[in-house]
Parts: C-alpha cells; sequence; structure tokens
C-alpha cells in the first residue's frame, strides 16, 4: 500500500474534510492505485536530470511597481457571508 | 551551575514599494479597510499573481548589504493553513530555495551569522470585536515582506537589541524599508534556549512574539532566559512553545497551542516561475547601495578625526549624518559642529520627535551660527537660544539676531555703564573682591550678563571689570 487510511484521515483533518467511513476506504483504495501509477517514474534512470520546477521553461515574469486601481469596498464584500463597517465578519478563532 | 543563553531572531520588514508584492493594490498605511484589495489579493479564483520587480531589487539590495550569498535561480512555495486573515488559505512564502543564504552582520565586533532571507506576502489584520466576531482588514494582504533569520549566534538580550538596532540602520541607510515598529513595517520574533556553560548541545528552545519595539525584545528575552533557568533549575523541563510578550505585566504567557503540529505542506508555487537574479543584475543593483553605517564610521573618524562615539551618534541616522557632513563643508571645524548636533540639535530633535530632515534647521543655519559665534557677534550662549528659534521660524540666523536684537555688546563704553550700575549695586562683593576673594569676579561677570541678557561680550567684561576694580 502506498498509503494507509490513517494518513488519508490526516490529510483530511489538514484539508478541513469530513468523511465518511466507507468514503474514507474508498479514497484510500483510490488514491492508492494513483500514488502506485505515479510512483513508476521511481523506476526511471533519474540522477542526472534536474528537478523540473515548472512545465513551462520561463523565469523572471515581473511587472513594474506600479498602482493599479483597487476594487471598490461595496464589490470587494459583495460576496461575504457576513460584513461590517467595511470589513468582512467571520468567527472568530482562537 | 551558570547557564547561558543561545538566541536567534526572525526580523518581518516590509519593502518600501508603490505597489503589493504580487498585484498593482497601493501600500498606503491608514486607508479605510479594505479600499485597497482586489481580486488577486483577495484570493478570487482564477487570478494570477505577478512578481513586483522593485520588491526583489529592494532584497537583493538588502541581502548584499548582508553578505548573503544570492540563490541564482529561486522559487516560490505555498505554505497552508486556514485562518481567516488568509484569504487564499495560503502564504505564497519562499521554502527550501530562498532567495539568499549565509551571510553575516559585524555586531559590536562579533559576526552574527544570518541563515537566510526570504520573500514572501504578509496577511491580513483582524480585529476581535466584543460580540465576540473578528473582522477582517486585507489591506495589509499581500503587501511585500522579507524575512531575516539569523544563526543562534547571539548570546544574550543587549546584543539582540545591537543586532536589531544595527539591521535597521542599515535598512534606513539603504532606503528599502521604513522600518516603522508601530505601522508593523519592521516586526521581530525570538528563539531562545538556555544550556549549562560549556555544553555544546542546544537546549529546547522557545519563540517569543509579540514585541513591539527593540527594547521591548531585550525585556521579553531577559525575561524569559530568567524564566527558563528557574524551571531547570526547578528539575522542571522546557516546553518547545510559543509564548507571547505582555507588555504590561513584563512577562511571557505559552499561546494556546493548536492541537495538531504545524504542517504547513508546502508545495512549489504553480503561478510562479523562478526568480533568476543573474549576475548582471546583481552587479547593477549592487551599484545602488550607498556608504553604509559601518563605513561611515570609519571614516567619520578618520577622515573628520572625531571620536567613535560622535561617530557613532551622528551615523546612526542617514540624514544625520549628511546634516553633519552638510555643514561641515560651510563652516569645516567637524568637532565644533558635532558637538552642536549631539546636544543642542539633537535634544531639539528628541523634544519635537522630528527627524532631522523634517526640521526647518539647515546645514547653513548651522554653519553660520557657527561663524557669529567665532566672530564676537554672539556668545555661545546666545546661539542656544537662536537655535529653537530657527527651528520654528526657519529664519536664518542673522536675521533672528536683528529682529530679537541679540547682537553681542562689544563696546566698550556701553559695558563700563552696565559694570558701574553692577558696582553699585552689590558693594558686600564689590569688598570681598578686593579683600582677595577672587572668585567674587564670577558673580559680578554674571551680574553684568544678566542685565544686558547675556549680550555683553564676556572676554571684554572680565577685562574692563578688573580695570575697574
Ligand atoms: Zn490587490
Amino acid at each position: 500500500m502506498a498509503i494507509t487510511k490513517k494518513e488519508v484521515e490526516q490529510v483530511c483533518s489538514l484539508a478541513r474534510l469530513e468523511l465518511s467511513d466507507s468514503e474514507k476506504d474508498e479514497f484510500t483504495c483510490q488514491l492508492d492505485s494513483i500514488l502506485g501509477y505515479v510512483a513508476k517514474i521511481n523506476e526511471l534512470e533519474t540522477s542526472n536530470i534536474l528537478p523540473t520546477s515548472h512545465p513551462i521553461l520561463l523565469t523572471n515574469v515581473l511587472r513594474e511597481d506600479k498602482v493599479k486601481e483597487s476594487l471598490p469596498v461595496e464589490e470587494v464584500l459583495a460576496n461575504a457571508p457576513d460584513a461590517g463597517k467595511g470589513h468582512f465578519r467571520v468567527p472568530r478563532i482562537i | 551551575m551558570d547557564y547561558e543563553a543561545v538566541i536567534g531572531l526572525e526580523t518581518h520588514v516590509q519593502l518600501k514599494t508603490n505597489s503589493k508584492i504580487f498585484c498593482g493594490c497601493s501600500t498606503n498605511f491608514g486607508v479605510s479597510p479594505n479600499s485597497q484589495t482586489c481580486p488577486v489579493c483577495l484570493g478570487f479564483p482564477g487570478v494570477l499573481p505577478v512578481l513586483n520587480k522593485k520588491v526583489v531589487e529592494l532584497a537583493v539590495k538588502l541581502t548584499l548589504a548582508l553578505n548573503c550569498r544570492i540563490t541564482p535561480n529561486c522559487k516560490f512555495h505555498r505554505k497552508n493553513y486556514f485562518y481567516p486573515d488568509l484569504p487564499k488559505a495560503y502564504q505564497i512564502s519562499q521554502y527550501d530555495e530562498p532567495l539568499a543564504i549565509d551571510g553575516y552582520l559585524d555586531v559590536e565586533a562579533v559576526k552574527i551569522g544570518i541563515t537566510r532571507v526570504h520573500l514572501e506576502e504578509d496577511a491580513g489584520k483582524l480585529i476581535h470585536t466584543q460580540e465576540g466576531d473578528s473582522l477582517v482588514d486585507y489591506n495589509r494582504c499581500g503587501m511585500p515582506l522579507i524575512e531575516i533569520v539569523t544563526e543562534p549566534d547571539l548570546k544574550t538580550p543587549h546584543q539582540a537589541y545591537e543586532y536589531l538596532t544595527d539591521l535597521k540602520s542599515i535598512l534606513e541607510y539603504l532606503e528599502v524599508s521604513d522600518c516603522n515598529m508601530e505601522e508593523g513595517s519592521l516586526r521581530c520574533d525570538a528563539n531562545v534556549s538556555i544550556r549549562p556553560v560549556g555544553q555544546v548541545e542546544l537546549g529546547t528552545k522557545t519563540e517569543v512574539k509579540n514585541m513591539n519595539s527593540f527594547k521591548a525584545v531585550e525585556r521579553a528575552l531577559s525575561y524569559e532566559i530568567e524564566r527558563q533557568i528557574k524551571v531547570v533549575q526547578q528539575g522542571g523541563q522546557i516546553n518547545q512553545e510559543t509564548r507571547l510578550w505582555d507588555e504590561k505585566k513584563e512577562i511571557t504567557i505559552p499561546m494556546r497551542s493548536k492541537e495538531e503540529a504545524h504542517d504547513y505542506r508546502y508545495f512549489p508555487e504553480p503561478d510562479l516561475v523562478p526568480l533568476e537574479v543573474s549576475q548582471e543584475w546583481t552587479e547593477e543593483i549592487k551599484t545602488g547601495i550607498p556608504e553604509l553605517p559601518q563605513a561611515k564610521r570609519q571614516r567619520f573618524i578618520e577622515g573628520y578625526e572625531l571620536p567613535s562615539y560622535d561617530a557613532e551618534v551622528l551615523t546612526a541616522n542617514k540624514s544625520l549624518a549628511n546634516f553633519f557632513e552638510n555643514t561641515t563643508k560651510f563652516y569645516p571645524k567637524p568637532k565644533m559642529v558635532s558637538n552642536w548636533i549631539m546636544t543642542e540639535v539633537l535634544g531639539y530633535l528628541a523634544e519635537a520627535n522630528l527627524d532631522i530632515s523634517q526640521s526647518k534647521l539647515t546645514p547653513t543655519h548651522l554653519a553660520e551660527m557657527l561663524e557669529l559665534i567665532d566672530s564676537g557677534t554672539i556668545s555661545g550662549k546666545i546661539g542656544k537660544e537662536v537655535l529653537p528659534e530657527i527651528f520654528k521660524t526657519g529664519k536664518s540666523p542673522a536675521e533672528i539676531i536683528q529682529e530679537k536684537g541679540l547682537v553681542q555688546i562689544t563696546d566698550g563704553d556701553e559695558i563700563v555703564k552696565v559694570i558701574e550700575q553692577v558696582i553699585t549695586e552689590n558693594p558686600k562683593a564689590v569688598e570681598e573682591y578686593k579683600t582677595g576673594k577672587k572668585e567674587t569676579l564670577g558673580f559680578l561677570v554674571g551680574q553684568v550678563m544678566k542685565l544686558t541678557k547675556g549680550k555683553a561680550n564676556p572676554q571684554i567684561t572680565n577685562k574692563l571689570l578688573q580695570e575697574r576694580l
């Protein structure tokens, strides 16, 4: 097995996902098969090949330090579930 | 048993740009909440961050000044965590390939290693309300930050203070940051542990946060070191934890820890391509580095023959150093200029809470006033009265002296008149002087000064008074 059910539970908790027990089994199975497939790459000889950090062979895509207009506050808050005093309002954490 | 402390510092500095690190929103401080936000910094789906070129230039400038090695091909990573201050649920930061590594800063002749300097975006700001919820302002979200991490080379809280002071001075000289701790453009966290003197192995460290001044860093570290020593001496163990400095109570308290250990699941940011800071670009940025505080200090000692204390005070701030140098161009007596700056000028600026560049005093004003003292037009004492007037009005010393009638009296006849008055009014002192109590002369000179409001030339007064007696 490339991945255990416990690891799937750990990933779920980090990603704030709640899965039923049968879903956990199902996804463990699916993830295991995906990881197993990707693991094929380990069979290749790659010691002389540099890791690819980006599929597009580009560097230094940069912009000049110019200020652009921001969104109007009404638009910024338009999709907020709750807002007040120009702020997003959220449940308090910690 | 004796214990020693091992301290490492992580300093976050906001770079001085007009726009944010990955979008065109303004970096202005103090505007209304969420008014400087856009789909990029709010983390809307489908948007693309584009790196601000100025951010790279400022950061590279700093890493060069900190003697770092620039990573020729550095990358950005996503640091994942859920918190309302982070609308994307990840912060774009750097991980295993930061912008620069392996630098150092000489702090009072001790080499403090710089482990790494990396670029990242700031998070938003939360205000916790009385009603039990939180208000979020994303103006700060996406502000360009650099994080400077030291090796655990610092041994005392005072050394940490000195390091931060030196670092701030460099940041200001380079003009890469405003270094305003109140506005949050400079923040510092400290890692600290203790170990018995002589032990090589490091003790368990705690991370101390929430210090809002360099003095607070020093105090928080002193407290934390004492606390750790007490715990160990009582047979306890140090918990690896984050502690918050409580400025009012002057203690550190453990931050309520999250149940799970941090697992930020860093992975390469697919929306940004690698950053390649070429040799050529580095050289170009290097030409923009001005003379740094340490070099300037040395030059002031050697070139102007100033005591090292003077050089230290004058170079702590670039605009003050420039003010000193410009004044000596018009009035080439460096030590005299230094004395006046260190006492009168800095005294006034501290009281008014101003930087020299914000004041109305110019180098030509100060030079002109020192000339007037040298030529005997005014006394040094009057000079100390003229200076605050220049600060207030921006007028030239000559103008102020004219207006206030402060010109020194060098006319002997005029002084003699006052001397006559003093002699008649102080028969007892005159008698004492005549019977051999020579120190009474000083008192009589003082009386002449009082009547002339300090304008009588002291040398002439002295001479004439002795003659009359
Ligand atoms: Zn934006």
